[in-house]
C-alpha cells in the first residue's frame, strides 16, 4: 500500500512524498515504514510506543481512531496519510 | 446598515454606488440583492495580517463585507514582502494594522473597519469574538492556534482555518453547532523540539494566497449559506504536486472543548500549553558560547578551531563562514566525522539549531565545543556585514 508523507516529516524519510510498504494492517504498514525509515520513530511514537496525538492517520480519507485504529484493516489499492498539525505562516 | 439592536426584516441597504461595485454579485443568483446585504451586514474578524490575513482581508474586503476587524502587532519587513501582498515595500516599517487598513479602505471605502492594535491573547480574545460572526484564523502559531479554537468554542463563532507548511496547506471550518473543532482533530499541541524549527521552516509565497483565498470563499459561504462549506471536512492542498486531497473530520464526543463533558471551559495559558516558555528553547542557554567576536579574533590569530555548520544544504549557498556542513538532522549518522580532540564552533542562522547540536556533541563525549552566539545573524551584525541576513 502507498503511505503519503507529509512535508514536516520528509526529512526524515529521504525526502520521499509516498512510500510503498506491504502490510495487512496499518500497524503493519507503520511498522513497515519506520523499519525503512527509523528516523521517522520518534516523530510517530512517544517514549513508551503510544501513536503522538498531534499525528493524525487517515486509511484513504477516514480516521483511523474512528475505524479499528492501529489494527484497522488494510488493502494494497489503500493510501495511509499521516497528518501531522502544522502552524502556519512562519514569519521569522 | 443592520445593526445588532436593529431587527434583523431591516436589512442592510445598498447605496446606487454599492449596486454598481457589486453588479457582478448582484446579478448572479447565489448571492443577488439578499445575499449582498448579507455580505454588507457581516462582521468578520481577521486575526493576523500576515501570509494568510492578506488575501483573504483583501478579498473580503472586495466582496463587500460589511464590518471587518484586524488583529495584528506586528510591524511590516522585508522578508514579509514575499507573500504578504496586502504591505508593499513602501510600508516596511510601518504596523501590519495601518499598512492593511490603509489597503482594505482603498480597495473598499464601504468597510467598517475595526482595528486592534494589540496581541490576541486570552485576555482579550473572548471580548473580542463577542462582535463579530466569524473569525478567520491567519496566524502562524500552535498557542494562537488553540487560543482561536478555544474561544471560537466559548463564544459559538465559526472558526475559518487555514494553515501552511513550505508549498503544504489545511483549510477547513471549525467549531460551528454541528462541526468538529480543531481540538477534535489535534486533541493536543506538538511538543517544542518535534516540530520543524522555523529555520527549517519557510513556505512557497504563493502558498498562503492559495489557502488566505479559500479561507476567505469560505467565510463568504457561511455569511451566505450557500454552499457546502468545509464542515466536517480537512481539505489538503500540495501546491507543489497540484493536488487537493480530503480527508473526513468527526465531531469528538470526547473533545476536550466541544465534546459532551468539555473541560476547556475558559481561556487558558496556551503558551504552557504548548510547552514554550520565553522565546528560545531552554537548551540554547545552557551550552558553552562563543561571541562572533572573540571567534574572529582567534580565527585571525590562526587558532586550530573546526567551525561546524549545522544548518541546510540550500542554507550554505545563501551565506557561509566557510565551515565545515552537517545538517543538524544528519549530526548522529555523521557524528564520526568530527574529531573530538579539535576545538569546534558550531553555528546555524541564529544560534538555536547550533545550541541543540552543541547539546547533542557534549552528550555524545565532546569536551571542546562551543556555539556561536546568535549565529550568523550575529556574525553579520557584529563582524562581517557582507554577510547577507535571511
Amino acid at each position: 500500500m502507498k503511505i503519503h508523507i507529509p512535508t514536516p516529516l520528509r526529512q526524515y524519510a529521504d525526502k520521499k512524498d509516498t512510500i510503498e510498504v506491504e502490510a495487512g494492517t496499518v500497524a503493519e504498514a507503520l511498522s513497515g515504514l519506520t523499519a525503512k525509515h527509523p528516523d521517522l520513530r520518534r516523530h510517530l511514537y512517544t517514549d513508551e510506543g503510544k501513536l503522538r496525538a498531534f499525528v493524525n492517520l487517515y486509511l484513504n480519507d477516514e480516521d483511523i481512531r474512528y475505524l479499528q485504529k492501529e489494527n484497522t484493516k488494510v488493502q494494497q489499492t489503500d493510501t495511509l496519510s499521516i497528518v501531522p498539525s502544522i502552524a502556519g505562516g512562519w514569519s521569522h | 446598515m443592520a445593526t445588532i439592536t436593529q431587527p434583523k426584516v431591516e436589512p442592510a441597504t445598498l447605496s446606487n454606488e454599492e449596486v454598481l461595485r457589486y453588479s457582478r454579485h448582484l446579478i448572479m443568483p447565489e448571492v443577488g440583492m439578499e445575499g449582498q446585504q448579507k455580505l454588507k451586514a457581516a462582521k468578520v474578524l481577521c486575526i493576523g495580517a500576515g501570509g494568510l490575513g492578506s488575501p483573504l482581508a483583501l478579498y473580503l474586503a472586495a466582496a463587500g463585507v460589511g464590518t471587518m476587524g484586524v488583529v495584528d502587532f506586528d510591524v511590516v519587513d522585508y522578508t514579509n514582502l514575499q507573500r504578504q501582498i496586502i504591505h508593499t515595500t513602501a510600508d516596511v516599517g510601518r504596523k501590519k494594522l495601518d499598512s492593511a487598513a490603509d489597503k482594505i479602505k482603498a480597495i473598499n471605502p464601504y468597510v467598517q473597519l475595526r482595528r486592534f492594535d494589540t496581541r490576541l491573547s486570552s485576555d482579550n480574545a473572548l471580548e473580542l469574538f463577542r462582535d463579530f460572526d466569524i473569525i478567520v484564523d491567519g496566524t502562524d502559531n500552535f498557542p494562537t492556534r488553540y487560543l482561536v479554537n478555544d474561544a471560537c468554542v466559548l463564544t459559538g463563532k465559526p472558526n475559518v482555518y487555514g494553515s501552511i507548511f513550505r508549498f503544504e496547506g489545511q483549510v477547513s471550518v471549525f467549531a460551528t453547532k454541528e462541526g468538529p473543532c480543531y481540538r477534535c482533530l489535534y486533541p493536543e499541541p506538538p511538543p517544542p523540539g518535534l516540530v520543524p524549527s522555523c529555520a527549517e521552516g519557510g513556505v512557497l509565497g504563493i502558498l498562503p494566497g492559495l489557502v488566505g483565498v479559500m479561507q476567505a470563499t469560505e467565510a463568504i459561504k457561511l455569511i451566505l449559506g450557500k454552499g457546502e462549506p468545509l464542515i466536517g471536512r480537512l481539505l489538503l492542498v500540495d501546491a507543489l504536486g497540484m493536488r487537493f486531497r480530503e480527508l473526513k473530520l468527526r465531531k469528538n464526543p470526547e473533545c476536550p472543548a466541544c465534546g459532551a463533558h468539555p473541560t476547556v471551559t475558559k481561556l487558558i495559558d496556551y503558551n504552557e500549553f504548548c510547552g514554550i516558555r520565553g522565546e528560545e528553547a531552554p537548551v540554547t542557554t545552557n551550552v558553552p558560547e562563543i561571541q562572533p567576536e572573540e571567534l574572529k579574533s582567534r580565527l585571525d590569530a590562526g587558532e586550530d578551531l573546526f567551525v561546524l555548520d549545522v544548518r541546510e544544504p540550500h542554507e550554505y549557498q545563501i551565506c557561509n563562514l566557510n565551515g565545515y556542513l552537517i545538517p543538524l538532522g544528519d549530526l548522529p549518522k555523521r557524528v564520526n566525522e568530527l574529531d573530538s580532540s579539535r576545538e569546534i564552533i558550531a553555528h546555524c542562522r541564529s544560534g538555536v539549531r547550533s545550541a541543540k547540536a552543541v547539546d547533542f556533541l557534549r552528550q555524545a563525549g565532546f569536551r571542546k565545543v562551543k556555539n556561536l552566539a546568535g549565529g550568523i545573524l550575529a556574525w553579520s551584525d557584529k563582524v562581517d556585514p557582507s554577510v547577507p541576513k535571511y
